[in-house]
């Protein structure tokens, strides 16, 4: 059985307590995590899935497998690839009802808020609002 | 010239003496705005607490000493640009609303279709999005003057793009992204001779050049305060009486009238034709304050005190593996724009700030410009006359760390 929402939440706010307040490491720390992240295909570097709302470009893909969602992602900018990996993390390989509920309460615990600003904020909210549209379609499709 | 202290100039800046992220702040956001000295910051609680009121009709001593203080700006103002007269000086919300100020009364009623209006590829979209308008309204043309790969205006890509269709000539003297310091002497007195009128946006150029409207003959003058030590949400307009009598008025309401009736409005004198409803008193009465600020150091001062930071901190960087300069002109104001290799412009400033170090990065509302160099955007220092050695030392060693990621 994989970890739950709560757990990998909770394995991110561990990961982020010890690198305590110093800014500097955190950031260096969130974009060596989207350093990780897969390979994002060429072709599905189009406009169409572009992330509306990241003043950082964004690229966003699902597939389903074994009704489960699976994300896929990419951005331009290293600390936008980190923050997106964490969502990635926390949401990807789930079925849409746990995607469409998860109150992803490790981001305020994290402090990411003061770590990327109030613009970049209003980007991840927009990651997060178009990860569950996806839930919302898939679950949608699965329950017709 | 007697060089400035600086120590002592900071003491004056009482923003600068913190930390930002557990580090001592260095601000190199200086093109974005200015910090503020103790005596605008001072100069805007008194007036609050001893001279509120309302001006130019009040029967009142205070509204006389507000109506006074207010017109002492204007007139310090006029000497700071050497207008010939205090009503060339308009009061506005910004250099934005100057330059929309002129698009829409003098551009209005004075250009027509087929006529043509000339910027250059580095305005701020404050200077490009006005014509715009205007060519959509009136069905003028919209003409962009070329610029080299140092972020130069090329003078005879420009003296081709003139001819007697040029009608507005509007360019900006020192650019916002790169710093570059425009030929607009010789530009004015190019489009001079094909008759057209020229506006010149001096927000980045009003804090470090000397500034003679008279000298340079333009027609229209457009600054803000907020990026000369002054308060935000204030800015200028100048213009040479005889066109801004022309103009119509660009707001109606109170003060910009003569008399009201139901029939027939008559407008005021200039400068008040352009001052509609109750202005921005305490600002424009701190704002004093700030020419005060920079008359008593000097701008040749101030200007070789930047010149010394910018070059000091172009030759530190250079050496920086994977930096990147972006606008190399001979002509610079203290701007130094770049890019470090492999990396985006947005996290080169996160991570700038996280040391303390406070700059911009983006594409500095110069997308066109940034679509030029094929870039998305760029980090940006700007350095002010309270600025250090030291602190340039401070942001050469964070981006030497932060180059060292992608470029080992």
């Amino acid at each position: 059985m994989n970890s739950s929402i709560k757990e990998i939440q909770d394995e991110i706010i561990d990961e982020f307590s010890i690198l305590g307040d110093d800014k500097e490491s955190t950031i260096f720390y969130i974009m060596e995590l989207g350093g990780k992240l897969p390979e994002f295909p060429e072709k599905d570097r189009v406009e169409e899935n572009i992330i509306k709302g990241c003043q950082s470009k964004v690229w966003l893909t699902t597939k389903e497998e074994n009704d489960q969602v699976h994300f896929l992602a990419d951005s331009n900018t290293d600390i936008t690839k980190g923050l997106i990996s964490l969502l990635i993390r926390v949401l990807s390989g789930r079925k849409p009802k746990e995607i469409l509920d998860a109150d992803l309460y490790f981001i305020d615990k994290i402090g990411m808020g003061n770590i990327i600003g109030s613009q970049r904020s209003n980007g991840l909210a927009a990651m997060i609002k178009q990860m569950k549209l996806y839930a919302l379609a898939y679950q949608t499709k699965q329950n017709a | 010239m007697m060089s400035l202290n600086v120590e002592k100039i900071r003491a004056e800046f009482p923003v600068l003496h913190q930390e930002v992220n557990g580090k001592p702040l260095v601000y190199f956001d200086n093109a974005a705005t200015t910090q503020k000295p103790k005596s605008v910051i001072d100069a805007l609680g008194n007036y609050y607490k001893l001279d509120n009121s309302n001006i130019h009709r009040g029967a009142h001593t205070l509204a006389d000493r507000a109506t006074r203080y207010f017109e002492d700006t204007r007139t310090a103002l006029k000497a700071f640009i050497n207008a010939k007269e205090d009503s060339e000086i308009i009061f506005t919300k910004g250099t934005t609303e100057s330059i929309n100020l002129v698009a829409s009364t003098f551009g209005r009623k004075f250009l027509k279709q087929g006529d043509e209006i000339l910027i250059s590829t580095m305005e701020h979209h404050a200077n490009i999005v006005p014509w715009q308008m205007l060519c959509e309204e009136s069905g003028a043309v919209l003409k962009v003057i070329p610029i080299d790969e140092s972020g130069e205006i090329i003078f005879e890509e420009f003296e081709k793009l003139l001819s007697e269709k040029t009608k507005i000539l509007a360019i900006v003297h020192a650019s916002n992204a790169l710093g570059t310091i425009n030929p607009v002497k010789e530009m004015i007195q190019a489009a001079k001779k094909q008759g057209a009128k020229v506006l010149l946006d001096g927000a980045q150029s009003t804090s470090h050049l000397h500034i003679d409207v008279q000298e340079l003959d333009c027609d229209f003058l457009c600054f803000s305060a907020h990026k000369l030590f002054g308060p935000t949400g204030l800015g200028v307009l100048y213009g040479k009486r005889e066109l801004l009598e022309v103009m119509p008025p660009y707001q109606g309401g109170g003060e910009m009238i003569k008399e009201v009736s139901f029939d027939k409005t008559t407008y005021n004198e200039i400068p008040f034709k352009f001052e509609a409803g109750t202005p921005n008193i305490a600002d424009v009465i701190a704002f004093k304050k700030a020419i005060e600020f920079i008359n008593t150091l000097g701008k040749d001062a101030i200007k070789q005190h930047e010149d010394a930071l910018l070059d000091y901190a172009v030759n530190a960087l250079s050496e920086i593996k994977g930096f990147i300069p972006v606008g190399t002109a001979r002509d610079k104001v203290s701007v130094v724009s770049f890019n470090i290799n492999g990396m985006h412009p947005f996290d080169v400033g996160v991570m700038l700030d996280a040391n303390g170090i406070a700059v911009r990065t983006g594409h500095h509302c110069t997308q066109p410009l940034m679509q030029r160099f094929g870039l998305e955007g760029t980090v940006r220092a700007s350095f002010s006359v309270y600025n250090t050695q030291t602190e340039i030392d401070q942001m050469v060693s964070s981006v030497i760390k932060i180059a060292k990621i992608k470029n080992k």
